[in-house]
């Protein structure tokens, strides 16, 4: 022994399960990737503009910030990448790509960086972002338009290219111009709200309704959360809870008026409940992390979502009932602490 | 008990013989297979005074004095505290300060081992265990220098000596060896159960307990076999076999596991009538009570990435982690991390000049290219995922405590979120994605709550619960301890 000998002193526990925040974050990208490659796939040319136009935007915006703050740069743990991903996923395909800049900004600047970054923020960023542009741009974010329209790797979505700061055009003549049979420009919930109509069910799970980018087929993104689940990288009692509770609660209501309220599969199928729900709301800084808190959590933003959709203005619920869900998770936290080993049960320790 | 045509063990939920949340380790069991061997006398042995919870001993020996194998060298001082016994023939060559495990250098007792030292016991005491009474039967006990050999070192005479108010209905025998890497227990089962039973037949007698059941988890079958064939006619004493998952070597949660009972916070195991012992401490004391040896050597797993020949050893105590990792072939390299114990809570040692003691039941070398620790990683913000949460034994929630410890509010800790419960097991910092030192920070909080609490209470008083004369590093409490 030529060498001297270094002895490394580190204090227990000397092994790891080997998880890190990088791997679980880097797990939820490669679990999107699908629902935006079927979401090109329906929208084309637009539908990709608009995703990597708003992720580079959280990116970008990720980057100035820790420039500002002067730390490293955090785009490594992909955090911010999930925010523009899930972001572009809740706009809608005709959505103006300098708008989609607006929601980014919004998303990681409002949403994330101003309360200290990954893990310090309250409210899921990305739809900080998403309910930003919902108050500022009202009638873009519901211009909705076909999708499978024939066109659609050819040409982008007339509005898609509008110039920064100008209002998008109209663009009801284009969407005659490229009809699909059975389109009618309101997504399934503002029809049902405004109209009484309920979509078909096999309609609703493949995606051929207007919709977000991402929201149209149900199928994907819960095949996309099972394989996370089964992973072990997102937790699956939320996403339970939320839906669970939102098809009981629409049970409830559609036994005691079927001709008012549309069956359990519409409520569960339409808009982004399912996107929510599994991506979303389980957003691992803002959700609790005490057992009994994730089911009140997940229960409490199944129950809104129907409640703003039955009888609030908006046609679609999800987005403010997660935001309520992660306003109130400190509070839940704090008073669903678990039980201390050998503490009487039900007693507070 | 019922059979079911499946294995029911693997199915927590069907069994029930096991406890909630906890983490399954890579086990890295490689030395199972292999018999315990001897390892050879060291040329000079080193025994500090402290080994064990409690008042260090009072050497009887001068330097220049001649020692043989087995003769006590240094007694007890007052109840809690043990006698240390010679390693091996020599001489000893001073009473000196020497570097601990645990980084202080601590008043030791260095023999210098002449060169044909014997390995029989040349200074003991046979007694006829029927002729003792309980109190004699105690008194012998410690006379033997037993402890806790899991790695809590708590003397063993006042671990079984039940105070009037309680009475113990069983004794728990600890087989489940749930940290990581460790195998001497798994092999003292195996290789000496009558030894094992003749122990566990001393520690019935003197808690007053009319069966005990040996917990042993199920990645041991062998040794499980082994006790079962060696179980005595009359059905006093038992063996389970439950799930293996970490930390179930605990007492609180072996005892959860096989009764159903939970120690409340704060109590011992002793308010639900139990009394928990670690199978290699019984294993001895059946080898050594009998006849009226002192406890001179231990079985120690010497292992990982590190190693050559990995395996585990009788070392007699005292010998120098120096001559233990030559002999079991320490991979020539400059850069290692050596453990003593379990990598779940083992202590890193400083110095290769620490020796083998009483409480050491691992030696884990990890060499450059293996070190894993946690610590070692970037740290990110806690993102809040609730895997420290369902993975605390002891239903605590490190997610919130550790945001506490952060901005050092230790009192807070105390009083809402039940810190003096937490043990230091480390399934919180095993589990965390973000790699925050949770448990690290732990310790440091509930030392410096021992500390505000000591400053608080009368002298008189504030000796009593926690400082029993260790030195405050060893003021955890003893009856959880995984071992």
């Amino acid at each position: 022994m030529t060498q001297p000998l270094r002895l490394e002193l580190r204090t227990a526990p000397h092994v790891a399960k080997g998880n890190s925040v990088e791997r679980i974050m880097f797990h939820v990208v490669l679990a999107l990737l699908p629902i935006c490659a079927f979401a090109v796939w329906q929208y084309g040319l637009s539908a990709l503009a608009l995703i990597i136009t708003v992720t580079a935007t959280c990116l970008l915006t990720e980057r100035l910030f820790n420039r500002l703050s002067g730390t490293a740069s955090t785009l490594s743990d992909w955090s911010a990448t999930i925010t523009g991903l899930l972001l572009a996923l809740t706009l809608p395909p005709s959505f103006p790509l300098w708008m989609g800049v607006v929601a980014g900004f919004a998303a990681i600047a409002l949403g994330k960086a101003l309360f200290g970054g990954i893990g310090y923020n309250v409210f899921n960023p990305a739809l900080v972002g998403r309910a930003f542009v919902q108050a500022a741009f009202p009638v873009a974010i519901t211009t909705w338009v076909p999708a499978y329209f024939p066109s659609r790797f050819s040409e982008f979505i007339p509005t898609t290219l509008t110039m920064p700061l100008m209002t998008p055009p109209d663009i009801g003549a284009w969407v005659k111009g490229h009809m699909v049979d059975g389109f009618t420009g309101a997504t399934p919930l503002a029809r049902w709200k405004f109209e009484n109509q309920v979509a078909e069910f096999g309609d609703m799970l493949s995606g051929v309704a207007a919709a977000s980018v991402g929201e149209t087929s149900a199928l994907i993104v819960l095949v996309c959360g099972l394989y996370l689940a089964v992973r072990r990288f997102l937790d699956w009692r939320i996403p339970v809870a939320i839906l669970g509770s939102a098809v009981l609660v629409a049970l409830l209501f559609h036994l005691l008026e079927p001709g008012r309220y549309p069956p359990p599969y519409f409520v569960l199928l339409s808009g982004g409940l399912v996107l929510g729900a599994v991506f979303m709301a389980t957003d691992m800084a803002t959700s609790p992390v005490t057992p009994l808190g994730v089911w009140i959590y997940g229960i409490l933003i199944g129950v809104t979502t129907v409640m703003i959709r039955y009888f609030g203005g908006l046609t679609e619920g999800i987005m403010y009932a997660i935001l309520l869900g992660n306003a109130l998770t400190p509070l839940i936290d704090q008073v669903t602490q678990p039980r201390v080993f050998g503490a009487g049960k039900g007693k507070k320790a | 008990m019922l059979r079911f045509p499946f294995p029911v063990s693997r199915f927590p939920i069907f069994t029930r013989k096991t406890f909630s949340r906890g983490v399954h380790p890579d086990e890295n069991k490689s030395t199972a297979g292999s018999p315990i061997r001897r390892m050879p006398f060291a040329s000079r042995m080193i025994l500090p005074l402290a080994q064990h919870i409690g008042k260090p001993a009072v050497p009887l020996v001068r330097a220049g004095e001649e020692v043989v194998r087995g003769q006590p060298i240094a007694r007890a001082n007052g109840f809690l505290s043990v006698p240390i016994h010679a390693p091996a023939d020599g001489v000893v060559e001073s009473i000196e300060l020497k570097p601990s495990a645990r980084g202080p250098w601590v008043e030791s007792i260095v023999i210098r081992v002449y060169e044909a030292s014997t390995q029989e016991i040349r200074w003991a005491d046979p007694r006829d265990l029927d002729a003792l009474s309980p109190k004699e039967l105690l008194q012998a006990i410690q006379d033997t220098g037993m402890v806790g050999l899991g790695g809590a070192a708590f003397p063993s005479h006042a671990k079984m000596t039940v105070p009037g108010e309680f009475a113990i209905h069983t004794l728990i025998v600890n087989g489940c060896e749930c940290e990581p890497y460790l195998t001497c227990d798994h092999k003292l089962m195996r290789e000496h159960p009558d030894d094992l039973m003749t122990g566990i037949r001393i520690a019935m007698l003197a808690i007053g307990a009319r069966r005990a059941i040996i917990g042993v988890e199920d990645n041991k079958p062998d040794a499980a076999a082994a006790m079962r064939a060696r179980l005595p006619a009359d059905g006093a004493i038992s063996v389970e076999v439950v799930p293996t998952k970490y930390p179930q070597g605990a007492e609180k949660m072996l005892i959860k596991a096989l009764l159903g009972l939970e120690v409340p916070p704060g109590k011992l195991p002793m308010h639900v009538g139990v009394v928990v012992n670690n199978v290699g401490t019984l294993t001895q004391l059946g080898q050594i009570l009998p006849a009226g040896q002192g406890l001179t050597e231990r079985v120690v797993t010497v292992t990982g990435p590190g190693i050559n020949k990995p395996g585990d050893y009788w070392v007699p105590i005292g010998t120098p982690m120096r001559t233990v990792l030559d002999w079991a072939g320490a991979r020539d390299v400059s850069e290692r991390e050596i453990i003593l114990g379990g990598p779940m809570m083992g202590q890193a040692v400083a110095s290769l000049e620490v020796p083998v003691t009483k409480a050491v039941s691992g030696i884990l070398v990890f060499d450059r290219n293996h070190i894993e620790a946690p610590t070692q990683r970037k740290a990110y913000p806690c993102i809040k995922c609730g895997e420290c949460v369902n993975s605390c034994p002891m239903g605590l929630n490190p997610s919130m405590l550790g945001m506490l410890a952060a901005r050092r509010e230790y009192d807070l800790m105390g009083s809402d979120y039940h810190i003096g419960e937490c043990f230091e097991c480390g399934c919180c910092t095993y589990v965390c994605p973000a790699h925050i030192p949770l448990v690290q920070q732990f310790k440091v909080a509930k030392a410096i709550l021992r500390e505000r609490a000591a400053a608080k209470a009368p002298a008189h008083e504030s000796g009593e619960r926690f400082d029993f004369g260790a030195p405050p590093t060893h003021g955890r409490k003893p009856s959880v301890h995984p071992e």
